[in-house]
């Protein structure tokens, strides 16, 4: 999902600039007031914003033929709400456009407003109506994770179709080409988001309980303690 | 079923990324001899995507930085991925410890 550096024009990289930003500051002013609140979450957030790291970093290969890499901001987002993992995602696209020419500076904006904002977003909002639905909270989780996941490569393929509108076709044509390189190759990956995601949430939900209902996470086996 | 669900999980992730590497083929080399690189980043085919829609485009910024070398950025990926994954095992095993300790303070 990473835009490469210079590859969006100077008015759409100041845009995506100008919508990701107050996002990382309300996440920064969240993440503080949240563990000031309960310290002990310190935890829970260094989890989160670990797993972005470790999945943000492998790439897989695709049964499109290319390889692409998960998000992992998912767990974040249901743990902490969407806004928190706005800072985490930052650091982590930040490092790859400084050290590894990775995505850039002037994309940077259009790259956190797909991976650290859209995604999360979705997968906050995913969870909810999962459990609203009274789905079980395994499956909410994997649901959520992934289509947070997927949603970030459709948001990527929006920002390049806008930035470049086929020239017959306009938007639709081109976002049909970039979601054919994007989506179509992330689908097996986010269900594999999916399922590294219930792997680590179980863990949590063993070891780390009276942290999720600090954070008033219903697991659906409260009754057990 | 639960006790072993995160066996189950990540047998199935692992499949996920094997079943590609096993049927994707390489295709034959073009007419111009070329071998076809497959598993290439999906953020490259996007940039070849941008050049066929709009080939007069030109990128106005550089990467202050570029890894020298391919094994030099799958270094720096690969440090990447231990700082997380180091954090995730030492969360995972002060976790085990804790609850180790709790239940034998349980039994006394």
């Amino acid at each position: 999902m990473h835009i490469m550096e210079g590859f969006l024009p100077v008015k759409h990289a100041i845009g995506w600039s100008i919508a990701s930003a107050p996002v990382v500051a309300y996440g920064l002013h969240t993440i503080n007031k949240k563990i000031k609140e309960n310290p002990e979450q310190r935890m829970l957030l260094g989890v989160a914003a670990a797993f972005t790291f470790v999945l943000s970093a492998l790439k897989m290969p695709s049964i499109t033929g290319s390889c692409s890499h998960p998000t992992g901001t998912g767990l974040g987002a249901v743990l902490f709400g969407p806004t928190a993992v706005a800072p985490i995602g930052a650091v982590v696209l930040l490092f790859q456009a400084l050290m590894l020419a990775h995505g850039g500076l002037t994309t940077l904006g259009a790259n956190i407003f797909s991976m650290a904002i859209a995604g999360p977003f979705a997968a906050a909002a995913t969870f909810r109506l999962a459990r609203s639905a009274r789905l079980p909270f395994g499956v909410a989780v994997f649901l959520a994770a992934s289509l947070g996941d997927l949603l970030t490569y459709v948001t990527t393929s929006c920002q390049l179709a806008l930035a470049f509108p086929d020239p017959v076709g306009g938007f639709a044509a081109s976002f049909t080409k970039f979601a054919g390189v994007f989506a179509l190759t992330q689908i097996p990956l986010a269900i594999s988001e999916g399922f590294l995601t219930v792997i680590v949430m179980n863990a949590l939900v063993r070891f780390n309980r009276e942290e999720l209902n600090s954070l008033r996470i219903e697991t659906g086996q409260e009754a057990q303690t | 079923m639960k006790r072993y669900q995160n066996l189950i999980l990540m047998f199935l992730v692992v499949l996920l990324v094997v079943i590609p590497l096993w049927l994707v083929k390489c295709p034959a080399p073009g007419p111009d001899g070329k071998m076809v690189e497959i598993f290439t980043g999906a953020d490259d085919k996007a940039k070849r995507t941008i050049s066929t829609i709009e080939p007069q485009y030109k990128p106005w910024f550089k990467p202050l930085m570029e890894p020298p070398s391919g094994e030099i950025s799958s270094l720096l990926f690969a440090l990447q991925a231990a700082l997380g994954a180091g954090f995730i095992g030492y969360w995972l095993g002060s976790s085990v410890t804790r609850a180790k300790i709790k239940r034998q303070k349980s039994k006394v």
